[in-house]
């Protein structure tokens, strides 16, 4: 596991307010959205923010959003592959 | 036409105490941030929704006051919500105006309507019911009274929750009660000030 | 129990400053939504409806000082004063005052021009009664993209429980910069003027607009007049701010409506929409008018000719309501380009003349709520 794959776990704790949540309960493959941790629409709004505040990515196409972010592995590739800081 | 209503319950938060139907309930540490109250109260009650934490403390207010108010069960779907305050949302809309200025947040925005409170205790007790939000400088009965008076007497609900929820530069006033067809206090202006200004403490 | 009319009324937006005007220019296609170019939020521009600060200002000057009041509440005074023109009669004293607005002025948050009480919604009402010198404490009514036809509901109420024996019923909201970007933060503002009902739909375009309407009892000798039969609310108990995807509050309240008040959905002759054009609200309403039988009924969204004017929105979709069926006119779902919901609905694609005689308005908000009212023709 990654520093990125820890970090986002923790911004999206922080983020999303998932209360008493700890970083070693979030799997790098579970799904986000739906069963899993069950992120609603809100939730993928403020990944959208994250995604530039943290990083610089802004998305051109909020529909990306659902492959993107599938699961802590996928937001991670997104990232690495996109970000600009 | 004069329809015979009645409070069954009442609830009021207010200055780190709980008051239920009149009887002071439990007290919690003055010098508590309102954050540190509201997590205090959703322990002591040994609730478990974890939408609570995504609320803003307006809503916490709101869903922590109704679960006191009943027991967490209300079992007529259609009981009514009629509430009021005098601030509106205003503390979030403050909040949210703070990230307008680089990153504005979307969860927070989507607080910054007083009736959201009212779409927080549908979700969570499922009531498909009549909701209204109005605004009124102050603890205004009569508001109450006509609203509800017209709820029975158009036979749209048996059962009404009636809420003033108040929150302003962390100064909060809840008071909340509910209304049936039967009951023991009169639903009238006087028992309603007599509860909302408790003499004891 | 004595009925309540939708008397005089009044709409102020970018394309009239009274009810005739607006009329006018619906049936003349004209749209408010124009390219602007003034929000730090969009750096490429937007569309919406607004309404030039001069004008507003020119017009108040000849009622009262522009620099005494924020621009929500001249234009709310504005509309209230055009409807008591035409009752020049009417006891003021015992008038009600029913406003709905979801943010007031919420233009004036962080700016020191006004006091900062002004941004209380009981203070702005407060100040907007004062002007007039109505003597009961104005009821104001903010519970999202519903308040201004729940304000409706609520003056009738309170007529009927004696609170006031009729009232002036007034809505008004503004594009903000706060609530602009609190829509573009939703990914929900769409990039070309909205297109309700419309597979190419992207979403919304915001509006401002105020309006105002008298209700109570109608002791005039007009020929028709539209009276309010009823409404009901429903929560969906299901998001804060996404519609239930089976439109289950949507659908109960109309259900519930036309049980209560013995009318099926076949005499329904108009559906007035909430259509805000974004993908879920509209798909939500065809789902619920499906549900309830109403896909035949002729439909249409107002918000193609006004953007989504927040908490005038259905007050001001009321009154044209009003106006469709004085006058059996039917007016196009300005903007619709071709249908975009699963489930097809009988959206009007250009205006025409029809018999109209009962009218279903809906309307939906953020926070779950819903709410569908009938008005009919009374006909002498």
């Amino acid at each position: 596991m990654s520093d990125l794959h820890t970090e986002l776990k923790q911004s999206i704790i922080q983020q999303l307010n998932l209360e008493d949540m700890e970083v070693s309960e979030i799997e790098n493959d579970e799904h986000l959205f739906g069963d899993g941790l069950g992120l609603d629409s809100i939730d993928a709004l403020e990944l959208i923010v994250l995604l530039e505040k943290d990083y610089g990515i802004k998305l051109t196409d909020p529909n990306q959003g659902k492959e993107i972010f599938n699961s802590i592995n996928s937001m991670a590739d997104f990232i690495e592959k996109n970000r600009i800081r | 036409m004069s329809e015979e209503l009645f409070i069954t319950k009442s609830v009021i938060i207010r200055d780190s105490k709980i008051i239920k139907n009149g009887k002071p309930f439990f007290k919690a540490d003055p010098d508590a941030s309102l954050s540190e109250f509201l997590k205090t109260i959703y322990k002591e009650e040994h609730l478990k929704y974890p939408k609570f934490f995504k609320m803003d403390s307006l809503s916490k207010l709101v869903y922590l006051g109704v679960e006191l108010l009943t027991e967490g069960n209300i079992p007529d779907k259609k009981t009514a919500l009629v509430f009021a305050n005098s601030v509106s949302s205003l503390e979030t809309d403050e909040a949210y105006a703070g990230t307008m200025g680089e990153f504005p947040s979307p969860s927070l925005f989507v607080y910054t309507l007083p009736n959201i409170m009212l779409g927080e205790i549908s979700i969570r007790h499922q009531l498909k019911s009549e909701n209204i939000f109005l605004i009124s400088e102050e603890f205004d009965p009569t508001i109450y009274l006509d609203y509800t008076k017209a709820l029975f007497q158009q036979k749209k609900t048996d059962n009404v929750l009636c809420g003033w929820v108040n929150l302003h530069n962390n100064e909060y006033d809840v008071f909340l009660w509910q209304i049936a067809r039967s009951g023991r206090t009169d639903f009238n202006e006087e028992e309603l000030k007599k509860l909302y200004l408790p003499t004891h403490e | 129990m004595s009925r309540n009319y939708l008397l005089s009324d009044s709409i102020i937006s970018p394309i009239g400053f009274s009810t005739e005007e607006n009329l006018k220019a619906i049936r003349n296609s004209e749209s408010a939504l124009k390219f602007q170019n003034n929000s730090r939020f969009f750096k490429n521009g937007y569309f919406a409806g607004l309404i030039n600060d001069l004008i507003i200002d020119e017009r108040f000057g000849e009622i009262g000082n522009p620099t005494d009041y924020t621009k929500l509440e001249k234009l709310i005074i504005l509309a209230i004063q055009q409807v008591l023109k035409t009752h020049p009669d009417l006891n003021i004293a015992q008038t009600g005052l029913v406003i709905s607005t979801t943010k007031g002025n919420i233009d004036q948050l962080g700016k020191t021009q006004f006091p900062s009480d002004r941004l209380f919604l009981w203070k702005m009402a407060k100040i907007i009664a004062d002007f007039f010198g109505f003597r009961m404490k104005p009821i104001v009514v903010s519970n999202a993209c519903i308040s201004g036809a729940l304000a409706i509901k609520t003056a009738n109420d309170f007529i009927e429980t004696g609170k006031f024996s009729n009232a002036i019923v007034a809505a008004g909201d503004l594009v903000s910069e706060f609530v602009l970007s609190g829509f573009q933060s939703f990914q929900a503002i769409s990039p070309e003027p909205c297109r309700p009902f419309s597979k190419d739909r992207q979403g919304v375009s915001l509006g401002e607009a105020a309006a105002a309407v008298l209700i109570g009892p109608d002791t005039s000798n007009s020929v028709d007049k539209i009276e309010y039969i009823d409404a009901i609310t429903a929560n969906d108990a299901n998001h804060i701010s996404g519609p239930s995807r089976t439109g289950e509050g949507l659908y109960q309240s109309i259900s519930r409506l036309l049980q209560q008040n013995k009318v099926e959905a076949s005499q329904i002759n108009y559906l007035s929409a909430h259509g805000t054009a974004t993908i879920y609200n509209d798909e939500m309403e065809a789902i619920a008018f499906h549900r309830a039988g109403l896909e035949n009924v002729p439909v249409n969204s107002f918000k193609g000719y006004y953007g989504h004017t927040l908490g005038t929105s259905a007050l001001i979709e009321s009154i044209l309501t009003k106006h469709s069926l004085l006058d059996n006119e039917l007016f196009a779902s300005h903007n619709f380009t071709e249908s975009g919901t699963s489930k097809d609905l009988n959206v009007i694609e250009n205006h025409q003349g029809k018999d109209l005689k009962i009218a279903l308005k809906t309307a939906s908000g953020f926070g779950g709520c819903n709410l569908a009212m009938l008005l009919k023709k009374e006909s002498l």
